[in-house]
């Protein structure tokens, strides 16, 4: 059974007929070819595929595309775009430049569902603790970086961002 | 030009994936791509009576469905790629899609290819399979019980393999007998699933004309791929090529050569057209290989005062229901031979048998091997040392192999490179200053707090190895790397490598390399992995080998280049090559300014070659064939410090020190990155991780939900530090780091959690240490109340 979704992706109008069963990550994936939202489980744990729906990060595998019919979706191809441009690093949104300037990734499948979760945050807070931003990214699983610099990279920008960051402590025993 | 070398370049590798431009095997659209699903076999032991696959076939949009008799004589059983010697090692036959039997939760049973994913879900729902379901075996130890059903009929007590090794048996025997301490444990170490987190993924397609068959699939090794592949579907080599885009992680699940890549390839040869499968997370937990998975039986022997006798070691290995590809090495060569650690031991003595279930195949996982035996001889380390009242620490200092005992041969035989053993164990313990942080912990525990302080001293085999051995140790296949560094007419270049990286970021390590030896800016070199119609044939990436060995390899072929170079500047100059130096990109003579070239002029004129010394040839490119002579042997201590809270058995880690030597360094910031990813895997290990399987074969912990991956707020900041002592065997002076945090972490964390329980009589408890499982300690010892 086909639907017809109108919505706004990276600020451009899509009108696409689909099924109506179709997740928004296949959406974004088949039908619109943006394969930078990547699906890691099927049980919305790992947050791989997370994008922002009207600024919100959402797990587009437990979103039907039908649903953001009327909508705007943000993903990962869009990013930069959603700072001025003032705030961009060689282009990039701080969050970007953060990864890449304290090695938030390694092998980068997680990344931009990590990226959409960390920029959320960040653009809905003031100040965070390091333990604050840590519990923040608890929908998104990492295999590779042991998440320290995935931690620096959203710190990094948070201060572009000016948003205050506490220093991390070493325990006082 | 500074040297690049010892400097944390950012990746080159990171704007593409940071800004959505990846290229990972899902990713791939081609025109008129098929879609295929595999159905997987619900039992964990069944004979298949029949299957019907006429209502898959029929419905709309289902091209073809595969089941075992259809590929029977067309596609041949997926191979093992380990033949341990001396082992009595069975071969027992792995159809890519099953025959008459199933033999595990996950086994593949039918295909079906069709035009969209979705659709051939909806078809593998409409195939009917009726199975007779049989008495599956699930445990290891059961499965080598007389009475136990077989997993393959012509594999007696499942038994598939039986190594020994170590030192002289009788001398060892006498050496056990006489000692006044032994210390007798039974360790599991658990069963794991590596969890990339880009799940499995082929797309193949095939040109009838040319006979030409390209498959692009998530793999650590993609040569290795053609060349199981091409003997597989009977594709000739040089008509197949295989490419590995970019990867999303591995740890050892993408070394295999999977049925999977088998069918889609067979597939799009049938059909004529293009055919991808994905794996869903779900089948990641089936059908992607496990690790681990061993019952340890084992004893320290050992003198009253703190000096380590002897080990020996009785493992039953879980292998699964077929031997994946690399698998039959990993509880075996990779386990057995660096039992001894860091330690002087004079007598080691290990018996492994390879027990076949029907569970998900065991392969290699990051430290494969490894790890499980570091577990063993550092846990046994602290249960030695409690038991002669001394500190561990102390018994480790008191046994660690001397610094100025290299290259060391050990019991088990192998020559450890270089070391300083000693010195990482102090700089970690400075870092936390160990004695006052005992005599806290002593105050501490007065108060009621439970407080535990581990450590774990590891040295590792890696920098996969030296061929000779590799033929020696059985394994089917060569070990050494090789490299083209290919200079372009503008100057700019290309490095060929047969190593495939997926996420170890060595398109940046190797461009540093590469840079500082022909002297070219980083930003104008680049790296070309993973794809065999481009790159030179190489055995891939894992057991921590590609920057010793494909680097190794990478660091001569530039050489190469530079030496051409050189020489080419110095005809064009006039000059003997002896007076020209190399400066920020140009060539100059000694002593004659404005004698100078650059070094785009000198690579033009490579390929121009207008005007070329007597004797050269064209061009500016060189290769390498790389083989170490030894392998390459870090080592480090880690420290952790915990507290478990009495109310839910969580365990908090306070602080967490590691300190490795993984010799010199070319990226700091990549070398810490590997640090952190490898301690929180194994501490994954140690305090949640476990595949569980109920007896009827059932994965239990079968999905993200049910099996507890690290998260984010689990950990504290860790504090990383190093040493440096060069490996000597290798032009670099590398050694690996991919794997050295998993193999340390987990004896650190348990090591640590058991120095605080033990005030209360716990002596010992099975990982995953999860809060439930020490709330039960807590409660039967009484330790719930402070």
């Amino acid at each position: 059974m086909g639907v017809t979704v109108h919505t706004r992706v990276n600020g451009q109008p899509i009108e696409r007929e689909i099924e109506a069963r179709q997740l928004l990550v296949y959406f974004l994936r088949d039908e619109l070819g943006l394969t930078g939202t990547h699906v890691g489980c099927d049980t919305s744990q790992c947050g791989a595929c997370t994008v922002w729906l009207d600024g919100r990060a959402v797990k587009s595998c437990t979103v039907l595309a039908a649903q953001v019919d009327e909508h705007e979706v943000t993903t990962v191809e869009g990013l930069a775009e959603t700072v001025p441009e003032a705030q961009r690093i060689e282009g990039l949104h701080p969050v970007q430049a953060g990864f890449w300037e304290k090695h938030g990734l390694q092998c980068g499948f997680c990344t931009p569902g990590m990226m959409m979760t960390a920029a959320e945050l960040l653009a809905n807070s003031e100040r965070l603790s390091q333990q604050e931003i840590r519990e923040a990214l608890e929908g998104n699983i990492c295999r590779c970086t042991g998440y320290q610099d995935i931690v620096d990279a959203v710190a990094f920008a948070a201060e572009k961002m000016g948003v205050s960051v506490e220093r991390d402590v070493t325990a006082s025993i | 030009m500074p040297t690049l070398f010892g400097t944390p370049v950012r990746r080159k590798e990171d704007p593409r994936l940071i800004t959505g431009h990846g290229n990972y095997t899902d990713d791939i659209r081609l025109p008129d791509l098929l879609y295929a699903a595999i159905l997987r076999s619900p039992y964990a032991h069944a004979r298949i009576r029949s299957i019907d696959v006429g209502k898959a076939r029929a419905l709309p949009g289902v091209v073809a469905v595969f089941t075992g008799a259809d590929i029977a004589g067309k596609v041949a059983p997926i191979p093992t790629g380990w033949i341990v010697p001396e082992a009595d090692q069975k071969l027992p036959p792995h159809p890519a899609l099953a025959q008459e039997k199933v033999r595990y939760v996950g086994d593949g049973v039918a295909m079906v290819v069709a035009e969209s994913r979705a659709v051939a879900e909806d078809a593998l729902e409409q195939i009917e399979a009726d199975y007779e379901p049989l008495t599956p075996v699930v445990d290891a130890e059961q499965a080598i019980a007389p009475s136990a059903p077989l997993v393959h009929e012509d594999v007696p007590n499942n038994v598939v393999l039986h190594w020994q090794a170590g030192s002289d048996v009788a001398t060892a025997q006498q050496a056990f007998a006489s000692a006044e301490v032994a210390v007798h444990r039974r360790f599991k170490n658990q069963r794991l699933v590596p969890n990339a987190m880009e799940p499995r993924a082929s797309v193949a397609q095939y040109n009838p004309g040319s006979g030409e068959l390209t498959l692009w699939t998530t793999s650590q090794n993609p040569h290795i791929v053609r060349l199981l592949l091409s003997g597989v579907i009977g594709v000739p080599e040089q008509k197949l090529r295989v490419v590995a885009p970019d990867v999303g992680g591995g740890f050892g699940s993408k070394i295999p050569f999977y049925p999977e890549e088998a069918l889609v390839s067979f597939a799009a040869m049938q059909l004529g057209r293009p055919v991808k499968w994905t794996e869903t997370r779900s089948e990641n937990f089936l059908a992607t290989t496990h690790g681990r998975d061993q019952i340890q039986d084992v004893v320290l022997y050992g003198t009253k005062d703190g000096k380590i006798v002897g080990v020996e070691a009785n493992i039953l290995a879980n292998m699964g229901a077929y031997l994946s590809t690399a698998a039959p090495g990993v509880p075996t060569i990779l386990f057995g031979l660096i039992l001894p650690g860091a330690y002087a031991i004079p007598h080691v003595r290990i018996d492994v048998k390879g027990v076949l279930t029907n569970t998900t195949p065991i392969e290699a996982y990051r430290g494969a091997g490894r790890p499980e035996a570091t577990f063993i001889i550092e846990r046994l380390v602290d249960e030695y040392a409690h038991e002669i009242d001394m500190d561990p620490v102390e018994v480790r200092r008191k046994n660690f192999i001397p610094a100025d005992a290299f290259p060391y041969n050990t019991s088990t035989g192998l020559t450890y490179d270089s070391g300083n053993y000693e010195l990482t164990l102090r700089k970690a313990l400075d870092a936390v200053d160990y004695t006052q942080l005992r005599q806290r912990q002593e105050k501490l525990r007065k108060q009621g707090h439970l407080i535990g302080i581990g450590t774990c001293s590891y040295v590792e085999i890696c920098g996969l190895g030296p061929s000779k051995v590799a033929g020696a140790v059985g394994f089917q296949g060569g070990l050494w790397e090789s490299a083209i560094v290919r200079v372009h007419p503008s100057g700019k270049v290309n490095v060929y490598v047969g190593v495939s990286p997926h996420g170890q970021g060595e398109e940046t390590t190797f461009a540093q390399i590469v840079a500082d030896t022909v002297g070219v800016p980083i930003e104008d070199v680049s790296i070309v992995h993973g794809d065999t119609a481009a790159i030179p044939m190489g055995w891939g990436t894992y057991g921590s080998r590609t920057t010793p060995v494909g680097g190794s390899a990478l660091a001569l072929a530039a050489q190469k280049v530079a030496d051409k170079a050189k020489r080419l500047a110095a005809h064009l100059l006039e000059a003997s090559p002896d007076d020209v130096v190399m400066q920020d990109g140009l060539f100059q003579v000694k002593g004659v300014p404005q004698a100078q070239a650059t070094f785009q002029q000198v690579a033009l004129a490579a390929y121009t070659a207008w005007d070329l010394p007597e004797g050269e040839e064209p061009g500016l490119e060189a290769s390498s064939f790389y083989d170490p002579p030894n392998f390459v042997y870090p080592f480090g201590t880690h420290l952790c410090v915990v507290e478990i809270d009495r109310e839910t058995g969580n365990v908090h880690i306070l602080r967490y020190v590691a300190v490795d030597d993984c010799g010199r360094v070319i990226n700091p910031m990549i070398v810490e990155g590997q640090v952190h990813g490898g301690i929180v895997q194994g501490i994954g290990q140690a305090l949640w991780e476990g595949a569980v399987y109920d007896d009827q074969g059932q994965l239990l912990s079968g999905s993200m939900m049910d099996y507890a991956l690290p998260k984010a707020s689990f950990f504290p900041r860790f504090e990383v530090y190093r040493t440096e002592t060069p490996a000597p065997f290798n032009p670099l002076g590398v050694k690996g780091i991919g794997e050295t945090g998993t193999i340390a972490s987990t004896p650190t964390v348990v090591n640590a959690v058991l120095d605080a329980l033990r005030p209360l009589g716990i002596e010992d408890l099975e990982m995953p240490l999860t809060p439930q499982r020490i709330w039960q300690a807590l409660q039967q010892h009484g330790g719930d109340r402070s």
